[in-house]
């Protein structure tokens, strides 16, 4: 199980990454939405995983960390505040540019055509 | 406290007198000297201690973990300085007075000079060598503003630019070699620094600090090579440079040789490179400065002369050298004063500074005439002056050197060389100005200026003849305890005298006064001769120099900063890649200790449906609606991982977080193309590919190695202490609300200020609405469907019942602010998008700004509340109470700061997606394309 969540942040990693580098701001948004999946999960497994284990007193016998959990919380909540400013910054930029390129122009010759 | 009143009362002074611009010149000069002449009683009343062998200390903690604090002392160094300074600023205060016109703004000059005058007492007072940096560059920034005082002339901006750029840049050397200091004695504290002599020469570190610390000394100093901001600065009101350029800030570098003299001096590349320099700068200036036409740059090069001597005398490692230059820098800053203040009078009443045009002015101010000529005299060396007794022990010390082995009798000649050079330009200052014909030309008809504007230089020449008379009643006391500090406790026998006999100091005086008048009167040869050089123009080249400089910066910023943020993302994963990656290669084995759970049906199910969302993503990234409902399965997912690994509360936040981002997503696609198109040529993608799986690989195999290793976490007291200390059961609710609450506050601030950033992004959007979708396919006629809209309406009062008991359970079972919050911006949100924001409008006028200030106020209340209970910031109470009817319950301070969290995540939430929303709402739709 381990791996298999291992494997899962470090594929959650590869994706945002490269959607972050893609030249359109939407791309790069999704990308930073899954780059921050993939560090809550991990900051989230700093903990270590266990089953049936939540941190309420009293509901059983051994608990998770609450500790990375408090964490994470806040983390997905600024999480989604980042996001959401980057989203409206990229509604201003293409207003204020007329594209969306994250360079803020379109390069010579994609505009031309040629790739 | 009366140490640090000196510097206080200084910059007192400066605030009051910045506040003088409506009264009259008078009433603004009279108030601008009381507090400098209050400061200058407080150290007359505490020179008698300072005398005795006291040294006067005083300290107010700052931070003391870092060896910074504030402190000051006050020993015979910092005494004689802290005289001159005041005495001197105060003569300069009342001389400025007449010598401004009515146009020029007197507040202004005196608050700058005041703010100037509580730098220098800083340098000259601190005891922590931090704090003698700061003080040092506030010199150099008011010197800055006090050159430039006429800024709309060209040469007074240059000069400041000048001035700052050689004095600031040599504070920076300064700072390097202080921090190396500091750090080799272990103490930023002076006192400490000042006794670890024989650890500084022993440190391998000694030569690197002594050359930065004597590199931010020489550059005040307008040592060779960097003397050539001094005479630009001259572009200053001539009060300004009386007092900064003759009298104090330039010798605050000499000011510094003297302070670490007891600790760096001693060794022969001190005096090597202070002698030399010293020598040089001597020789240079005094020639240099007979050519000048310009008064002004006259008093300019014979300074920088000046400074040259003092700083030989520093380099000339005997002890009496050492008093000779203290005696020095109390007889220059008379002399050169009083001749800088002539020169304004002149300079006021002639309207030139032209020695060409200048001539004759004995019939015309006689009085003035008579002041300027005798400091002149003593200038050059004159005796009977004070200039000659310190010029004498000078001799005698040059005598006594062996610093070059047996071409040592060099110096002693070459000072005589420049003595006469001294004496030659002092002879043309007195023949050229006051004699030589009749004045040519000039712009005013000359008489003597006002009675008072004199008094100060009446006062600095009476020092001069008093103290070239009578030296030991007048010097003696600080001479002997000024040179106590420098020599660490030390003082040789001397005498000052005015007659030593017949002995080889009085020849080189002869030889030089004889020389001078011969170089005077030969001079028409030595200017032809001069004219002859190339010329180099200080001013020229230090623009030049700072061009090549700003372009080549200029070059390697392009070279960096390309403007692509692709390519600055790409590197910045890289540097990731490589920090990340490393220890990985040094690791023996990825897998830890910790036995290992197996794999499960439901686990390979949700994490085979992550992979799939998260791959289907980056798969059709350009069909962007498709990416993002394939997005939002990953983050489904990862609210199930959650569930699944035992943590309730992320889950439930996880889960309407979700929610709220593709709603802002899907309502920020309808602002933005519906498509990406395909520009990335294939070489592109392959190395967007390699970066990436790198990435993953790496940070994959980290959280790999993380997990399965067994681990000892501090949570132990959390679970411990949360029932007891927090009263909760939801222990990650209670760290949330009550351990470190301290941290939620700050993440709610940031939740507020995001939300504030996009209200203004939002503000005045040239707004690009498509008329259909990216089809062409028009929009549908009927926005609000009648469906949603009376379903959304009666889920809006369960839903914000749930939300509310999701709240209050909070600090017992999975739920609290953060999720309560959330779930109710989402209730709102919903109506949003049933009924449009129009709509809502007319039935709820919420200013959404003012709900995320007041949730921030409640949170912040109730942490500050406790400090009415006498608890430390953000210190939970709780108890518990039994009501009638509804039996026990537990009330807690944390649940009302839990309050504020739900009110500024509410407000947040709904100022982001709402303000966003409306931009759909009014707008008329009108065909635009990009």
């Amino acid at each position: 199980m381990e791996l298999l969540y291992a494997a899962c942040v470090g594929l959650l990693v590869f994706c945002g990454v490269f959607l972050i580098l893609r030249s359109r701001t939407f791309p790069v948004v999704l990308g930073l939405t899954m780059l921050s999946y993939a560090v809550n999960l991990f900051l989230f497994a700093s903990g270590r995983l266990s089953l049936n284990s939540a941190v309420i007193l009293g509901e059983s016998t051994k608990y998770a960390d609450p500790l990375p959990q408090a964490f994470v919380l806040t983390a997905i909540v600024i999480g989604f505040a980042m996001t959401a400013f980057v989203v409206i910054l990229s509604i201003r930029g293409r207003a204020d540019l007329g594209n969306d390129h994250v360079n803020g122009h379109v390069p010579e010759n994609i505009k031309k055509g040629r790739v | 406290m009366t140490l640090l009143w000196i510097p206080l009362l200084s910059l007192l002074g400066s605030i009051i007198s910045s506040m003088t611009g409506k009264l009259s010149r008078n009433q603004s000069t009279t108030l601008s000297l009381i507090m400098p002449i209050i400061a200058l009683f407080m150290c007359v009343n505490m020179a008698p201690a300072v005398f005795a062998g006291e040294e006067i200390r005083e300290t107010i903690s700052w931070l003391p973990l870092l060896g910074i604090n504030i402190a000051f002392r006050l020993d015979g160094l910092a005494l004689l300085f802290v005289f001159m300074i005041l005495a001197i600023g105060i003569l300069v205060i009342f001389y400025a007075r007449y010598y401004l016109s009515k146009n020029d703004s007197m507040p202004k000059l005196y608050s700058y000079l005041m703010l100037f005058m509580t730098a220098m007492l800083g340098i000259v007072m601190s005891n922590n060598v931090i704090q003698l940096w700061f003080f040092w560059e506030l010199t150099s920034i008011s010197s800055f503003l006090l050159i430039s005082y006429w800024w709309y002339k060209s040469e007074a901006r240059k000069g400041a630019l000048m001035a700052l750029t050689i004095t600031g840049g040599g504070g920076l050397a300064l700072l390097a070699g202080l921090l190396i200091l500091g750090n080799i004695v272990g103490s930023y504290n002076l006192d400490i620094i000042l006794a670890s002599k024989e650890v500084i020469q022993a440190s391998q570190w000694y030569e690197v600090s002594l050359i930065l610390i004597l590199l931010g000394a020489f550059t005040k100093s307008a040592q060779f090579p960097f003397h050539f901001w001094l005479p630009h600065a001259m572009a200053a009101p001539t009060p300004v440079s009386a007092y900064l350029h003759s009298a104090t800030m330039v010798k605050a570098g000499i000011f510094l040789l003297a302070r670490f003299y007891p600790v760096l001096a001693g060794t022969d590349l001190w005096f090597f490179i202070v002698s030399i320099t010293g020598l040089t700068t001597l020789l240079f200036g005094a020639y240099v400065a007979l050519f000048k036409h310009d008064l002004k740059g006259l008093l300019a090069y014979s300074t920088i002369s000046h400074l040259g001597l003092i700083t030989l005398l520093f380099g000339l490692n005997t002890d009496l050298a050492t008093v000779a230059a203290i005696f020095h820098i109390i007889n220059h800053a008379t002399f050169k004063a009083s001749l800088f203040m002539a020169t304004g009078i002149i300079d006021h009443e002639t309207g030139t500074r032209d020695m060409r045009k200048i001539n004759g002015m004995w019939k015309f101010m006689p009085y003035t005439a008579t002041l300027a000529m005798v400091a002149a005299a003593s200038m050059a060396g004159v005796p009977l002056l004070n200039g000659f007794l310190s010029k004498e022990m000078f001799f005698a010390e040059t005598l006594h050197q062996q610093l070059l082995g047996s071409l040592s009798w060099v110096i002693p000649v070459l000072a005589t060389v420049a003595a006469a050079f001294s004496v030659a330009y002092s002879a043309r200052f007195i023949h050229d100005v006051f004699f030589n014909g009749d004045p040519i030309d000039l712009p005013k008809q000359p008489h003597e200026p006002p009675r008072y504007m004199r008094v100060p230089i009446e006062i600095l020449v009476a020092l001069c003849l008093i103290v070239g008379i009578f030296p030991n009643f007048v010097v003696d006391d600080i001479l002997v305890s000024a040179s106590h500090a420098v020599l660490g406790g030390y003082v040789p026998e001397f005498k000052v005298a005015l007659w030593h006999g017949f002995n080889l100091p009085l020849l080189m005086s002869a030889f030089a006064v004889m020389g001078g008048i011969l170089i005077y009167t030969q001079r028409r040869y030595l200017f032809l001769f001069q004219a002859s050089l190339p010329t180099v123009n200080a001013k020229k080249s230090f623009d030049n120099a700072i061009y090549v400089l700003i372009k080549w910066s200029q070059q390697k910023i392009n070279a960096i900063e390309n403007g692509s943020l692709q390519r600055y993302l790409m590197l910045m994963f890289l540097v990731v890649l490589l920090a990340a990656g490393w220890p990985l290669f040094e690791m023996n084995k990825l897998v830890g200790a910790k036995e290992l759970t197996p794999i499960g049906l439901h686990n390979a199910l949700g994490a085979a449906l992550l992979m799939i969302g998260a791959i289907s993503t980056v798969i059709w990234y350009r069909t962007r609606m498709v990416s993002l409902l394939m997005i939002s399965v990953v983050g489904l997912m990862v609210s199930v991982a959650f569930t699944r690994f035992s943590a309730p509360d992320l889950a439930l936040t996880q889960l309407t977080v979700e929610v709220v981002t593709i709603v802002l997503l899907m309502l920020a696609l309808f602002f933005l193309p519906q498509h990406s198109p395909r520009e990335s040529s294939s070489m592109r993608i392959l190395r967007d590919l390699g970066i990436s799986s790198a990435l993953g690989i790496v940070i994959g195999s980290i959280c790999y190695a993380i997990i399965t290793r067994p681990f000892e976490s501090i949570s132990d007291f959390f679970v411990a202490n949360s029932k007891t200390g927090g009263g909760g059961t939801n222990v990650v609710n209670v760290i949330l609300v009550d351990f470190r609450g301290f941290d939620t506050l700050g993440e709610i601030c940031v939740l507020g200020i995001a939300a504030l950033g996009i209200y203004k992004l939002l503000g005045n959007l040239p707004l690009f609405m498509p008329g259909s979708d990216s089809e062409g396919r028009p929009w549908a006629k009927e926005r609000y469907p009648v469906l949603l809209a009376s379903i959304s309406q009666s889920l809006l009062p369960l839903a914000l019942l749930v939300s509310f008991y999701i709240f209050l359970r909070g600090h017992n079972l999975p739920g609290g602010g953060f999720i309560a919050g959330l779930i109710t911006a989402i209730a709102f949100i919903l109506q949003y998008i049933a009924h449009g924001s129009n709509w809502i409008a007319v039935r709820l006028t919420i200013n959404y700004r003012k709900i995320i200030g007041s949730g921030l106020a409640i949170a912040l209340f109730t942490g500050i509340g406790s400090w009415f209970f006498d608890k430390p910031f953000m210190t939970t109470w709780f108890d518990y109470f039994d009501i009638p009817f509804i039996g026990e319950i537990e009330l807690a301070s944390a649940l009302l700061f839990d309050l504020g969290v739900y009110i500024t995540v509410v407000g947040a939430t709904l100022m982001i997606l709402a303000s966003l929303g409306e931009l759909t709402a009014n707008t008329p739709k009108e065909e635009v394309n990009i």
